[in-house]
């Protein structure tokens, strides 16, 4: 009865499926069988966080041709600047895999890495993380969320142990802080932290009289100052971004206030060419305990050759974290891109998770991701600025200069 | 928390209070007179801040010099725009004078965008960074010429409705708009001039801005709203009041950030503001209509 009807409802379905998937076979193959790796970059290139995310940028920018030379793995990157804004960052990140993307990286912001981990997870395609701390990013089981930079909590941990290493070289014994932090994801994660592992440490011998919590994006930190001042504690502490960390140097000159120093236990915005450019001197002596890239790393001397070609004016010392990172997270999709010879996503997420890789940028063991997908054993330094230029004070192995704390002008408020 | 350090946060939020006075006086002004709400005046201001930015960077001007070209041409930006478009708009209904004027502020906001990102600018001037000490207490050069330019700008705005022909002129038509009319007075060209005068405070308080804060085009929607906080607190159509205003939100914001935290700097002035609407719906020193 079917047969004499000819075609029926049944066998077209069936005939039109086979035909549909025969038809998307081949472009899966081909996808597959790619021999370009595109990466989605996606930074702030704008906004609050702009000055970081160009700085960022720096780093992948360089990227394809270091890697064609290193690995010889052909790199498209597909840059997206989120505006340092959250919702902006789940958009861009959604778009890039849209036109194509296998693999994303960034974002240097907590917030931002958090929302784009969702989408990343979502769809299937592995984000390798730049520069972002809360722990909670990779917490949550994902798969195809990976990370190449400490945990908040490391950061701290690193971050405080290097303040006890500053006191006990530099003699000095300060005995109260007042805690100053940006109000955001990665501000309350570096909170938690702080005051979660300073009890522990009592050879530290200061306590926090004050914390002080204020928006990133806040226009003006006169009264914060002026409540920072008005604890008289001995140093500041401070957890900032850059355009915050600028206004808040800029308002205790105003303020006349002249703490032992600003140390920062882990957090961007002191050591960026912009803190520089903006305050001159008066960048001077501030101190941030970051992780950092190590000067003295072959792969630090061939992406330095490049920097210096893209950017001729620029000098790599004032984007070592942020160029060292991002051009690590692009090494490892890369690497990984190489090893599975596909990209497909699932196969270069099972290859980024079996990443080991030695010959590195920054400070630390090799890039070897655990289960949670966090690389562990990222080194630390003691940066302070001397003669306007980050210098590794501490560790002594890695210093090419002597820490000095307090700073000069210091006067008991 | 010592004497001196409260002291000094009250003068810092009096000083900056009556910068956003400034502000709030264009806004108040051109209500008082109008009858319509600007709700593109924070980006109007945003465009001065720009302006002073430009002028620092290209001639270094200073943003205390810079405030006479710009007022100038703020005048006939304000001037054109009421008697080319809003007057338009006067008889028709109050939502779509608020459509226009959002619309305004939209493309100026996206005017800036395009023009110059969304980077922040600013301008650095030798005594930004220097301060008087009066004591213990730590007064903030450029805040405090800041807010004499605004003192002295509200003067000169007070001085101009009430003793000269053209003030007296826009303050009759403020409280007669039929009778003006009959007398012969040019309503259409009064209420350009008083949008004129409304952005000539606009680009005051905007280039004074730029030596305490950076602008970026998103800043715009952010002013226009503190603008409205005060003029709500001070009494919408009141030049006193607006100043009066400026500087109530200023002394609470630096006394929340001092006791409370500084993040509830924002939820006190809005705290304030809905105190006034219960306490006294008019403003502070409002005329019961």
């Amino acid at each position: 009865m079917a047969s004499s009807q000819g075609i029926t409802r049944r066998s077209f379905q069936t005939a039109l499926a086979a035909g549909l998937a025969s038809s998307l076979l081949p472009l899966r193959r081909a996808r597959a069988q790619a021999h370009k790796l595109k990466v989605g970059v996606i930074l702030p290139r704008s906004g609050t966080q702009g000055l970081t995310g160009q700085s960022c940028q720096k780093g992948a920018d360089l990227a394809p041709g270091v890697i064609k030379e290193l690995l010889g793995v052909e790199l498209e990157l597909m840059n997206a600047d989120f505006e340092s804004n959250v919702d902006t960052a789940r958009t861009r990140a959604e778009r890039l895999i849209q036109d194509g993307a296998h693999v994303l990286v960034g974002p240097f912001d907590s917030g931002a890495a958090a929302a784009i981990a969702q989408v990343a997870e979502q769809r299937g395609v592995p984000l390798i993380i730049n520069i972002a701390a809360a722990p909670q990013i990779t917490e949550q089981g994902y798969k195809f969320v990976f990370r190449n930079f400490q945990t908040a909590g490391e950061i701290v941990k690193n971050g405080l142990d290097l303040i006890g290493e500053l006191f006990s070289a530099t003699h000095a014994a300060p005995t109260t802080a007042v805690y100053m932090h940006v109000n955001d994801t990665f501000g309350q994660a570096m909170t938690k932290g702080i005051l979660a592992t300073l009890p522990s440490r009592s050879q530290l011998g200061f306590k926090i009289v004050d914390e002080i919590a204020y928006d990133p994006a806040a226009k003006d930190l006169s009264v914060e100052i002026s409540r920072a001042k008005a604890t008289k504690a001995d140093f500041l502490l401070l957890v900032s971004r850059l355009n915050d960390a600028i206004l808040l140097r800029r308002e205790m000159v105003k303020q006349r206030w002249n703490p032992m120093g600003i140390v920062s236990p882990g957090s961007p915005g002191m050591y960026e060419e912009q803190y520089f450019k903006s305050l001159g001197k008066l960048s001077d002596y501030s101190i941030s305990n970051v992780p950092w890239f190590n000067p003295n790393a072959n792969l630090t001397k061939i992406v330095e050759k490049a920097f210096a070609r893209q950017n001729p004016n620029d000098k790599l010392v004032f984007h070592g974290l942020n160029v060292g990172f991002t051009f690590e997270a692009i090494l490892v999709a890369a690497d990984a891109f190489k090893r599975a010879k596909t990209t497909d996503p699932k196969a270069l997420a099972d290859a980024i998770r079996q990443t080991h890789i030695t010959d590195k940028m920054t400070l630390g063991g090799p890039i070897k991701f655990n289960a949670k997908g966090q690389v562990e054993g990222i080194g630390s330094a003691c940066v302070q600025n001397l003669n306007q230029l980050p210098t590794v004070v501490l560790p002594a192995a890695a210093a090419t200069a002597r820490p000095v704390f307090p700073q000069p002008g210091y006067k008991k408020t | 928390m010592p004497f001196e350090f409260v002291v000094g946060g009250v003068v810092a939020g009096i000083l900056t209070g009556l910068v956003y006075g400034l502000m709030a006086l264009g806004l108040s002004v051109i209500f008082g007179v109008v009858r319509i709400v600007n709700f593109a005046h924070g980006e109007l201001m945003t465009v001065a801040m720009y302006a002073a930015a430009l002028l620092f960077a290209r001639f270094e001007l200073d943003p205390f010099l810079a405030v006479l070209p710009v007022a100038a041409a703020f005048f006939v930006l304000g001037y054109a725009l009421q008697a080319g478009l809003i007057n338009r708009f006067i008889t028709r209904p109050e939502h779509s004078q608020f459509m226009l004027l959002v619309a305004i502020g939209l493309i100026v906001v996206n005017a800036l965008l395009m023009a110059f990102g969304p980077d922040a600018r600013g301008v650095q001037v030798d005594y930004q960074l220097e301060s008087f000490e009066l004591g213990d207490i730590v007064v903030d050069k450029a805040r405090l010429y800041a807010a004499g330019l605004a003192v002295l700008t509200a003067l000169a705005l007070i001085g101009l409705f009430r003793f000269t022909r053209t003030g007296k002129a826009i303050r009759a038509c403020a409280d007669n708009h039929f009778a003006a009319r009959v007398v012969g007075l040019n309503v259409k060209r009064l209420y350009a001039i008083t949008f004129g005068l409304g952005a000539v405070c606009v680009a005051v308080a905007g280039c004074s801005l730029t030596l305490l804060f950076d602008v970026t085009p998103s800043v715009g929607p952010q002013y226009t709203l503190l603008a409205f906080v005060i003029v709500i607190v001070g009494g919408l159509g009141s030049m006193l009041g607006a100043l009066v205003g400026g500087v109530l939100i200023g002394v609470s914001e630096a006394l929340a950030g001092l006791y409370i935290s500084p993040s509830a700097k924002s939820m006190l002035s809005f705290g304030l503001l809905i105190v006034v609407l219960i306490v006294r719906p008019q403003g502070l020193f409002g005329r019961r209509r």
